[in-house]
């Protein structure tokens, strides 16, 4: 018998003050009743959440529900349910997996249940499903429901048009702001939102160091799934807090003395990490197997630099978007039009190319999700398009979100090791000819 | 013109993946140019006005072998921008000047993009409509969008859309759209009389003819139908729904007849009729066109429904209206607008009692018989055993 034990991972602060944060949110969202707490429902893109603080309303994200419920393995008979009630096999599995969850009960992560919300705030940024989702959960909660249309930047010319921009403000002006103070009874005060907004500008300075820390060699972080981890806070219910201040604050401290100390990123099991592949991601990451997945890259000394999941509830990096207390309805606009996948797919292409120059990188890796139309379509082309204008060698996975049928681990690993292989025969080959 | 005659030159535009008959239309005069559209909606009366052809591109259809446009897409994703590319690499659209891409769900986004980075010559505009219904605020985003539209043209087409221009597109969109729903009201009232099949072709024709051409031919349909001996059959009424973007098959619609079905409403090129009133041709015209899509336009998936209370219900509506029996979802297989929309659409035809059955299919379909079998079932549950 092994008596050997193994020792406790050491949490960092920053990440037991991101498990305090969740865990106090998911308390606030059961007890909001009790509380006197009004609940809006809405979506990572396109959140609004400095301007919900504004009145008091707690902020509730379907799309983490479902991640949530992915990672503790109980989405699949939740996306089943949902199947069984008419919704096609072939439609997004973050409406499936949410509208399961409803009728399990609804039941949050602390073990109680998630009462209905009084609003949904629907911001319809950068992704369909938004719009039907929204309608979907209408007819289930029967509570107000605001739409926020954020226009897509399909122009290719990386430009947000005044019309988008004034279209999205008198929106959130004479739509957004009136339905929030009716729900809540608070009338909206404009230089409460540009205090949150100057938190928010405060952390994201620091998430924007934290990931472009990767471009140290050895990259002192994992940008996708340990990035996953470090974008929680802002494109969640924090941005615009305190507390989301103080985490960053918390991260960036952690980071830069792991740089000092020349050490890659932390992974589930510790610090067995040496740094062969630096990668760029295209994608969400599959939920349901989470771990599993990212051993497939750490055990092989992959790290991934950067990633543009990493940028799908807000894009501060690439063209230095903060959300600016001075304008705040503009930023708050600017914001919303400039989250990821509400960018063409000319722009998306040359991100990529950028970052693969940017931060180094040996390959781009597409992790392609059967429910992501949003992200998926296109992506074939733009793998061969950043190919063609790297020379670096390219790859495509396939997985899901939150349905567990579509991850197959044996598949995916085969096609991550050849890939690793063919970027260290490119990397010999190259050198040879040097 | 005798039905037969009508309906054989609809099926040549139909099955012509090579679209002579716009090819031969550019070359008739010199400085002519074509912009191709997807589903559901652009405004064709500004095309019209900058003197150009609107063409409709509706993907290749089941006699297209797609073998590029498959390198281009994940097998979970629909066929319409896989075989709209292969016709774009193939250079079966190397004639068309502009591309639009409207709004009406991810994946027909992003082949705007993919588009953009293929054929970097051709005029490629993303084309949003608004979302909110207010007058003051997506009214005036749109009009401003319909004038970047129209600026885009003027560029292509080297010449200035006037006003006059566009009143007189007004009015000829505003009589194509009433002869649209004469036909469809004349299938209605007389199916028996109008095939699915040829309104279906009839209204596919709109796509690559001139507009005017298209409502003389439809003048010409009704007038010769009106004199065919064809008789009633005892079939049931059914509305078709879920099939606005990627097309089926045409064996499919036939194969929904022959089953015993009388089709009385569809939902396949909704953009001959999406405008369900007179564009008024007085005015600022930008603004009639945006006022027009904002309170005049009919409910489709990619439309957000303000009005909760009546989420889904205009499905049902359309049932009551067109006295039908039932209701057919054929939607094709990975198409979220069309998808999404009919939980919430079954939703209220179970309210209303009203029976329906759903099935997907892919444009290159090729097995009917569990169409038939299908559907054939569905109608004689509606003759045997429904209330009346």
């Amino acid at each position: 018998m092994n008596t050997e034990t193994k020792p406790d991972v050491v949490k960092d602060a920053s990440m037991l003050k991101q498990k305090e944060m969740i865990a106090g949110n998911f308390d606030k969202l059961t007890d909001a009743k009790e509380l006197g707490l009004k609940i809006s429902s809405t979506f990572v893109p396109g959140n609004l959440n400095e301007l919900l603080m504004c009145f008091g309303i707690v902020n509730n994200l379907p799309e983490i529900n479902a991640l949530n419920n992915a990672m503790r393995k109980q989405s699949g008979p939740m996306i089943q349910d949902a199947e069984k009630m008419g919704h096609s096999e072939d439609v997004c599995t973050y409406v499936k997996a949410d509208i399961g969850m409803m009728s399990r009960g609804n039941i949050a992560p602390n073990g109680k249940p998630m009462p209905d919300p009084d609003v949904l705030l629907l911001s319809y940024t950068g992704c369909y499903t938004f719009l039907k989702w929204f309608e979907l959960l209408r007819e289930q909660y029967k509570c107000p429901t605001v739409m926020l249309h954020v226009p897509y930047q399909g122009d290719g010319k990386a430009e947000i048009t005044q019309n988008m921009r004034d279209y999205v403000i008198k929106q959130l002006k004479e739509e957004v702001i009136p339905t929030l103070e009716q729900v809540s009874g608070v009338k909206f005060d404009i230089d409460r939102l540009r205090e949150n907004l100057k938190n928010s500008a405060k952390a994201e300075d620091d998430l924007v160091w934290v990931l472009e820390s990767a471009k140290n060699k050895p990259s002192p972080i994992d940008a996708y799934f340990g990035g996953v981890y470090y974008i929680g806070p802002i494109f969640t219910a924090f941005r615009g807090t305190e507390d989301a201040v103080e985490y960053y604050r918390l991260l960036k401290g952690e980071i830069a003395e792991r740089i000092k100390q020349g050490l890659g990123p932390v992974t589930p099991e510790g610090e067995v990490f040496e740094e062969k592949y630096r990668l760029v991601v295209e994608g969400p990451p599959n939920w349901t197997n989470f771990r599993e997945f990212w051993k497939m890259f750490y055990e092989d000394g992959a790290v991934v630099v950067a990633s543009t999941y990493s940028k799908v509830g807000g894009v501060y990096d690439y063209d230095g978007f903060r959300h600016d207390p001075d304008h705040p309805l503009e930023s708050l606009a600017d914001y919303c039009l400039g989250c990821y996948t509400n960018r063409n797919l000319p722009e998306r292409t040359q991100m990529l190319v950028d970052y693969m120059e940017d931060y180094q990188a040996d390959g781009l890796l597409v992790n392609s999700i059967k429910s992501c139309n949003s992200f998926s379509a296109g992506q074939l082309l733009m793998l061969r398009e950043v190919e063609a204008r790297t020379g670096k060698p390219g790859a495509f996975i396939e997985t899901d979100l939150v349905d567990p049928r579509y991850f197959s681990p044996a598949n995916i690993k085969n096609r991550l090791e050849s890939y690793f292989q063919m970027i260290e025969q490119k990397r010999q080959s190259g050198a040879v000819a040097a | 013109m005798p039905v037969q005659e009508i309906i054989q030159r609809c099926e040549e535009l139909f099955e012509d993946l090579s679209f002579s008959s716009v090819r031969a239309w550019k070359e008739a005069e010199p400085g002519r140019k074509v912009v191709g559209y997807m589903p559901i909606y652009v405004p064709l009366e500004i095309i019209h006005a900058a003197g150009m052809l609107p063409l409709g591109i509706l993907g290749g259809g089941d006699a297209l072998e797609v073998i590029h446009g498959d390198a281009y897409y994940q097998s979970y994703i629909c066929r319409i921008p896989r075989s709209t590319v292969e016709l774009g690499v193939t250079k079966r659209l190397d004639f068309v000047d502009g591309m639009l891409f409207p709004s009406i769900c991810d994946v027909i986004r992003n082949l705007s993009g993919i588009w953009k980075l293929m054929f970097p010559d051709v005029y490629t505009r993303y084309f949003d409509t608004p979302q909110n219904f207010r007058s003051d605020i997506g009214g005036e985003f749109y009009v401003n969008d319909l004038r970047e539209l129209v600026s885009g043209l003027e560029n292509l087409g080297g010449r200035k859309i006037s006003d006059d221009d566009l009143r007189a597109s007004i009015e000829v969109y505003n009589e194509s759209r009433r002869w649209v729903r004469k036909v469809y009201q004349f299938r209605s009232e007389q199916p028996w009389k109008v095939p699915a099949s040829e309104v279906y072709l009839l209204m596919r024709a709109g796509q690559t003819l001139p507009v005017e051409d298209h409502t003389q031919m439809m003048k010409d349909y009704l007038a010769a139908v009106e004199n065919e001996d064809r008789r009633m059959k005892d079939n049931c009424r059914v509305i078709v729904n879920g099939s606005f973007c990627e097309q089926p098959p045409l064996g499919l619609i036939k194969s929904i007849e022959l089953a015993g079905c009388y089709i009385v409403d569809d939902d396949y090129m909704m953009i001959n009729r999406l405008i369900t009133e007179d564009v008024e041709s007085e005015g600022d015209h930008l603004l009639n066109l945006s006022e027009a899509f904002i309170k005049h336009s009919m409910a489709f998936p990619s439309k957000f429904e303000p009005n909760g209370e009546v989420q889904g219900h205009y499905l049902a509506d359309i049932v009551k209206q067109r006295g039908a029996e039932g209701v057919i979802f054929a939607a094709p297989s990975f198409c979220d607008p069309a998808l999404l929309d009919q939980p919430m659409l079954a939703n209220v035809l179970d309210e209303r009692k009203i029976p329906y059955i759903a099935f997907q299919f892919a444009e290159n379909s090729g097995q009917m018989q569990p169409i038939r079998e299908q559907a054939g079932t569905f109608a004689d549950s509606i003759k045997l055993w429904s209330a009346a």
